[in-house]
């Protein structure tokens, strides 16, 4: 990720160049021009803080964070903390970049192996095993989620793809294809939906540009936001046939600037986080717009609770060369803000730039940080 | 009455909508150049065994790009994993070992096949070297040279160097066949001590030009058949390498195969490319079988990820006629097929 500051903004660039002409815009939001202005940059906190909220005055949520949660091995480590989620027993997956990948000299391209770790841990937080060790997909850790019956599914940025393990941790099922070799990175990555070619509409099929995460509905229907290189939800039915996508990139309705994050309710509706464009937007399961939720800042991570009272979470998360924001939203799924909780920072129960929020247990929900390098478990107490 | 054949034809058209997009007239250009060209090819009815690899914990395939059985049944896979490797499993798909682990040669797999003296043959088209194991699993020899760090494919093609190479083969005197494949456009034959023959092939769609030979295999004559993948044919060859025959409607050749025996059969997969489009997908992956002349005897499979479906079929062993094992590179799999027997003309 590369970052520049131009004046009164904070620039990103969330993504490699664009293949074959691309746009490849750079993401502005206000920012300060001298970060160690503390007064100022408080102010400016408050300001963000005031603009989010949009009117509505909500309470802060105590919480505590038990420290040292998870207990690793001697000579493993995290990295970035991309992806956290827990299964029906409460165990504990974290999908990790923890670098030692390699790409080939002398050979007839340039391919790129390993980067990433998949990891489970009991719900004490004891280390359980390593799962899908030396798998071809794990390149860069983006997500990692648990389905119904407890099949762990990893997203990955790098490989373009979603993997499917069983709950004893084998290959059940892939989407995505990773691109073969360096120069063949970003498959997918063009507006070559046949009828629209609007840019980040991409293939119709599982051909993804650095995709994001996934979810299910009720009927096991696939949902994955894809991603970084296109701008689209793509739907499969629960045995990966292609269904349909939707989405561009733009910032109408149904469409979306860096769709980071999704999640379904109990009917099978999808939300979306839309990073970029700072709002949520909730689509019907056949992706028919619905509504949008723009009073949370800039959705990194969303969840949504299961039972019978649904909640949605939303981390406005700090960027990683930032400490502004960082704060994590509760929210009805009608996006009634209920409080928030938190803020950026280093120490124990601050957070640093969370990309996944796992919310089973909707009082003892998980983040995983990919500035701390961390995994805490977040204790509410409304 | 034939306006109420009309109407019920509607209706059928209107609840099945998969039945109504089968007519040709609605399928895109793109697919249309996918499908094969062959029509009303009889099914052949077949089962995939399930869960037939078994794997060690924490050891796991990745694309299957390369299958072969020897002559006791063993199955050799060769796999893009994180590293490219080469896994024995025996005949009831138990994992045996690996072979060549951290092998110079192994960067990018493509294919693997197993002569009649049981050697284990890898094609690496990351090192542009054809590998010849010996039974034991040590190195017997090798054709081509994997390049130095940043030296580039030669302009033209060389006798003893290839630019990407995709599959090999042999007659009954042991000569080798090599496909030299997505850079060069031709296929080159060796003696059985690796010593250069001939070549045929440059990159165009004429009669005896080659676009992306992508797997090749012999008959007991000697004759060579080449999967001409992106012209959508299949060339024939005799030993010699002169051209004479081409069979162009069974659509892409992605993968070839012969059986042994007195009547020999020609396996070919019209895979569904592997970059995931749904709408190619929907008109291509099926399997044919043919006769050696080229006679279609049937077809079957069709893309997609469940047991039984194909994602882009990349090899195919044919050692025993009814009962194939193919390697898939987008599902991460090899599936072992039992065939219903084809009856054939007498």
């Amino acid at each position: 990720m590369t970052v520049r500051m131009r004046f009164e903004k904070i620039c990103w660039q969330a993504k490699a160049p664009a293949p074959q002409g691309g746009t490849d815009a750079f993401v502005c939001q206000p920012g300060v021009s001298n970060p160690r202005s503390y007064a100022r940059r408080a102010a400016l906190r408050m300001g963000i803080a005031a603009l989010a909220l949009a009117g509505s005055v909500s309470a802060q949520i105590a919480y505590d964070s038990p420290p040292d949660l998870l207990k690793l091995p001697e000579r493993i480590h995290l990295g970035e903390a991309a992806g956290v989620a827990t299964n029906s027993k409460g165990n504990l997956f974290v999908y990790t970049r923890t670098g030692g990948g390699n790409a080939t000299l002398g050979a007839s391209r340039t391919f790129t192996h390993g980067g990433s770790r998949l990891f489970e841990f009991d719900r004490t937080g004891k280390f359980v095993r390593e799962i899908g060790e030396g798998v071809y997909g794990f390149l860069f850790a983006q997500a990692v989620r648990v389905d119904a019956r407890d099949h762990i599914w990893v997203v990955d940025r790098g490989s373009s793809m979603v993997i499917e393990f069983t709950p004893e941790g084998r290959v059940e099922m892939t989407l995505g294809r990773k691109p073969e070799a360096v120069s063949d990175a970003g498959r997918g990555g063009r507006g070559t939906n046949p009828g629209t070619n609007a840019p980040g509409t991409g293939v119709p099929g599982d051909n993804f540009n650095r995709p994001t995460d996934v979810a299910w509905d009720g009927a096991g229907n696939i949902f994955v936001a894809d991603g970084y290189g296109n701008a689209r939800i793509a739907k499969f039915a629960p045995d990966g046939r292609f269904l349909k996508s939707w989405g561009s990139r733009g910032t109408g309705p149904g469409q979306f600037d860096l769709p980071l994050s999704l999640a379904t309710d109990a009917h099978g509706n999808v939300y979306v986080a839309d990073r970029a464009n700072r709002r949520i937007q909730v689509f019907d399961n056949e992706g028919v717009f619905q509504r949008q939720i723009a009073n949370v800042g800039a959705p990194w991570a969303i969840c949504i609770s299961p039972g019978a009272h649904q909640y949605l979470y939303s981390s406005n998360s700090n960027e990683p060369n930032s400490m502004e924001g960082g704060e994590i939203y509760r929210l009805e799924l009608d996006g009634t803000v209920l409080g928030r909780f938190g803020t950026a920072g280093k120490r124990l129960k601050e957070f640093g730039t969370v990309n996944e929020i796992d919310c089973r247990n909707p009082n003892d929900l998980v983040v995983g940080e990919i500035a701390n390098w961390r995994v805490q478990r977040i204790r509410l107490r409304p | 009455m034939h306006k109420k054949i009309c109407l019920l034809w509607a209706a059928l058209a209107c609840a099945m909508p998969q039945f109504a997009q089968a007519p040709a007239e609605t399928l895109t250009p793109a697919q249309l150049n996918a499908r094969a060209k062959a029509r009303n090819v009889p099914e052949i009815r077949f089962e995939s065994a399930p869960n037939f690899l078994k794997l060690p914990p924490n050891l796991h395939l990745g694309e299957g790009i390369g299958v072969a059985t020897n002559s006791k049944g063993h199955i050799f896979v060769y796999t893009r994993s994180q590293a490219t490797r080469l896994f024995e499993f025996d005949a009831k798909g138990t994992y045996l070992r690996e072979i060549g682990e951290g092998l110079y040669g192994f960067a990018f797999a493509h294919a693997v096949r197993v002569d009649s003296q049981d050697n284990i043959w890898a094609v690496d088209e990351g090192s542009n070297m054809v590998i010849k194991f010996n039974p034991e699993g040590r190195v017997a020899m090798v054709l081509g040279r994997r390049p130095e760090p940043g030296e580039l494919a030669p302009e033209t093609p060389e006798p003893y160097t290839f630019n990407r190479p995709t599959d090999v083969a042999w007659d009954a005197m042991g000569n080798i066949f090599v496909s030299d494949g997505y850079g060069n456009s031709r296929v080159v034959k060796y003696d059985k001590n690796g010593r250069f023959i001939a070549s045929v092939g440059s990159k165009g769609n004429a009669p005896g030009q080659l676009n992306l030979p992508h797997t090749i295999a012999t008959d007991a004559q000697g004759n060579v058949y080449v999967g001409d993948r992106s012209n959508s044919r299949i060339e024939v060859f005799d030993n010699g390498l002169a051209f004479k025959a081409i069979y162009d409607n069974v659509g892409a050749p992605w993968a070839l195969c012969i059986t042994p025996g007195p009547h020999q059969v020609l396996y070919s997969s019209n895979s569904n490319p592997d970059n995931n489009n749904s709408q190619i997908e929907a008109v291509t992956g099926e399997i044919y079988k043919m006769e050696l002349d080229g006679t279609i005897l049937g077809k079957f499979g069709h893309a997609g990820k469940k047991l039984g479906e194909f994602g882009t079929v990349h090899e195919i062993d044919c050692r025993n006629e009814n009962q194939l094992l193919v390697s898939e590179i987008t599902t991460w799999r090899v599936q072992k097929l039992t065939l219903d027997p084809v009856r054939r003309p007498q």
